[in-house]
């Protein structure tokens, strides 16, 4: 059913169609409102059979999580930020033992200095943890991606992170279908862990591997996301099944990528997440004006699409790629991944570092800098809105 | 009337054998039919305390619980002895996460034990002191404040033994590490430092807290016994000998256990919500010196550039223990 609702409202009612078995969490701004409501929910009796954790702290929220996802319950948390970074060493345990965890990053700034708002420097630090990182652009976008997460975790047993531009969708209200409890439940199959504590056959989880077998290891962690990469397109089908929607947004493209006019456009602009929203605004104008340009948005991070993205990209005569996070004494993050996407198609690509800690990323800047990037006119690296008047000479 | 149950001691003058007990009173060790949860084969040194308690405590869980038993460990010396893939020595469900996060996996498991309403299956976590006093500490008060349903137990050898003998926050002072060496003016692990962890759980007024060691078998079984009967949070501190770190042989670990306690070094008692219940009496008093003269983690302590100085203040602490914990019965000789 169609409704106002704030983001993160819809994420917690679209979480607990998905009928988890534990959900825990520690507060972060601005992750709060989900789990806050998630908790009211499961007091409510809104989850049958659910047990909500208040933590001690983010390493405690994803260890709670392991433990109870390797005991068989499908289990949900959600973290930001400071908060991420603080549980990293148990977001690698979790990929690392298999675990098809489902948490939510609202993405935000990292410090110092500290700083609440929104950018993606936080999940971009995760994207070799071995998680599934999905991007959603919208609260639509993001409410269904949680459902495909849960489906998509389990089918290849491992963990999926669903990032959400923090405060610009987690605190925005807009029109969305958030999914229905019949929809998730005729999308979901049964949690089957692959592995499970089990005093009827006991196993031994998280043994210490040498040299011997580490290799083969990390290479069966790749070669799962390669299965997921490989299995995103026809769950995409089977969710627009289910809910009537593509659940990467109506853009979307097997469900690895978003797709707006990059066929024939001369300039495709590469982004993640909320900004995508304002790109193609700013797109429609200047294809009013007569540019040739069009926005290809990345849901699937991790698993990498290459090859979705090289389809798109390659009849490109430039690449632009606005990223929220910036490999800091090189340059762009993302911009790295499309470059080996595009090798030897000699594409002219520019990085735009842009909306860190919550600038606002306006049109205004943005025909402005697609023109210099248009017009070849743009540095490699362009911090959009410099204020160097601010810098110290 | 009030029945006070016996309890046996297993060796030394004050023994009592099996056959003169019935089966109900004999140690689950002496059970041929046990289940020998660390099983043989595990590649711990000779003479490791901590392999012991495990395998005491893990036993003694599954003979009580009808082998519903899940174990989360914490990274360390147990963990690391018992799971050299593609091995194992557990003959239960076992899951190794982390270094410091045993007590908040553990929590997560009991979680989703309870939303599957299987709470008869029970839930077990273990580490050594570093992992369970210093790394591990946060997300252990966070269990032990939520009270959730686990017993923790923490097989304390009194230092970073895995990473090769580094000082932990349960090193006692004047202790030998690679990280307090027996050099300069204050050899060894500096005074008024550490933390005594159980009386930290209790502050938690969590429903069961106890210390044990494993020379006294039947003391350590009844523990784990009762901590069996209460739901919630559980919190049992065993002192565990390490040969390699206190330089002992490896056929005194239990001799030293017993002789920490009978100095009153360690102080050996149960507490429920937060109160003192009761405190194993010391039954032949011994000086520290006797405990700490065969470990050479104090050698510096002793011979003729000893520091008796040090080992008084030692026997301060020892002596503290013994008022404060009310190690003497009334009325015994010493």
């Amino acid at each position: 059913m169609r409704k106002q609702i704030e983001g993160s409202q819809a994420i917690a009612r679209a979480v607990a169609t998905c009928r988890p078995g534990v959900i825990c969490a520690y507060p972060i701004s601005p992750q709060t409102h989900i789990v806050e409501a998630l908790d009211d929910i499961v007091r409510k009796g809104g989850i049958e059979h659910c047990e909500f954790l208040n933590v001690e702290s983010e390493f405690g929220a994803m260890s709670v999580a392991i433990g109870s996802s390797a005991t068989g319950s499908r289990t949900y948390t959600a973290t930001a930020s400071q908060g991420l970074l603080y549980m990293v060493e148990a977001v690698y345990n979790a990929s690392g033992l298999g675990l098809p965890i489902v948490m939510t990053v609202a993405n935000r700034a990292i410090g110092a200095p500290i700083n609440i708002w929104n950018d993606h420097t936080d999940a971009m630090s995760q994207r070799d943890s071995g998680w599934i990182q999905l991007y959603a652009q919208d609260n639509q976008a993001a409410a269904d991606l949680h459902v495909f997460a849960f489906r998509l975790a389990e089918l290849v047993s491992m963990p999926v992170m669903v990032c959400m531009d923090g405060f610009v969708l987690t605190h925005a209200m807009e029109q969305i279908d958030v999914p229905e409890q019949a929809q998730s439940d005729a999308f979901l199959t049964a949690f089957v862990p692959r592995q499970k504590l089990d005093v009827e056959n006991p196993v031994s989880i998280g043994a210490m591997v040498g040299p011997e077998a580490f290799t083969e290891v990390r290479w069966l962690a790749h070669h799962k996301q390669l299965e997921a990469l490989a299995a995103i397109p026809g769950l995409s089908e089977e969710f627009s099944r289910a809910f009537g929607r593509r659940a990467g947004g109506p853009n979307d493209y097997m469900g690895l990528v978003t797709d707006y006019g990059t066929e024939g456009a001369d300039t495709v602009v590469v982004a993640l997440g909320a900004t995508i929203g304002t790109l193609e605004d700013v797109i429609d104008e200047m294809r009013e004006q007569g540019t040739s340009i069009g926005v290809l948005g990345i849901t699937s991070y991790r698993p990498f699409p290459t090859a979705a993205i090289r389809e798109k990209l390659q009849h490109a005569k430039r690449v632009v790629v606005l990223e929220r996070a910036f490999a800091v004494g090189i340059g762009g993050v993302v911009d790295s991944d499309i470059r080996m996407a595009l090798q030897g198609l000699d594409i002219p690509q520019n990085t735009v570092v842009a909306g860190l800690g919550g600038r606002a990323i306006t049109r205004a800047s943005l025909h402005d800098i697609l023109r210099k990037s248009i017009a070849g006119e743009a540095e490699a690296l362009t911090f959009l809105d410099l204020n160097e008047g601010m810098i110290p000479a | 009337m009030t029945v006070t149950p016996l309890k046996f001691y297993q060796v030394g003058s004050f023994a009592v054998g099996n056959r003169l007990l019935t089966d109900e009173e004999r140690s689950e060790q002496s059970n041929p039919n046990r289940v020998n949860a660390l099983t043989s084969g595990h590649r711990a040194c000779q003479g490791c305390g901590e392999a012991l308690g495990a395998r005491y405590v893990l036993d003694t869980a599954m003979a009580v619980t009808g082998g519903k038993v899940m174990a989360v460990n914490a990274t360390g010396c147990l963990e690391v002895f018992s799971t050299p893939y593609p091995e194992t020595s557990w003959r239960i469900p076992w899951l190794h996460s982390l270094f410091g996060n045993a007590a908040a996996v553990a929590s997560g498991v009991a979680a989703s034990l309870k939303a599957q309403g299987k709470t008869d299956i029970r839930v077990i976590a273990q580490g050594g002191d570093g992992g369970t006093v210093d790394i591990g500490f946060g997300p252990l008060s966070g269990m032990w404040e939520r009270n959730d349903d686990v017993l923790y137990v923490c097989y304390d050898n009194e230092a970073y033994m895995n990473t090769g003998v580094q000082r932990s926050g349960a090193t006692p002072p004047a202790a030998r590490t690679n990280t307090s060496h027996a050099s300069g003016a204050e050899p060894g692990a500096y005074f008024n430092q550490g933390k005594f962890l159980p009386l930290i759980a209790m502050a938690h007024h969590i429903p069961y807290v106890a210390t044990a060691t494993v020379a006294d078998l039947h003391d350590l079984e009844a523990k784990v016994k009762k901590a069996m009967t209460y739901r919630g949070a559980r919190y049992l501190h065993v002192l565990v000998p390490c040969p390699l770190g206190w330089g002992s042989r490896s056929d005194e670990t239990i001799q030293l256990s017993r002789a920490a306690v009978e100095s009153g070094f360690f102080p050996v008692f149960e507490a429920e919500y937060g109160e003192m219940k009761s405190s194993t009496k010391i039954r032949r008093r011994i000086p520290v010196e006797e405990y700490l003269k065969p470990q050479k983690r104090y050698a510096h302590l002793f011979g003729p550039k000893g520091r008796p100085d040090i080992v008084e203040k030692l026997q301060r602490i020892a002596d503290n223990n013994i008022t404060k914990y009310n190690l003497i019965a009334e009325g015994q000789e010493q």
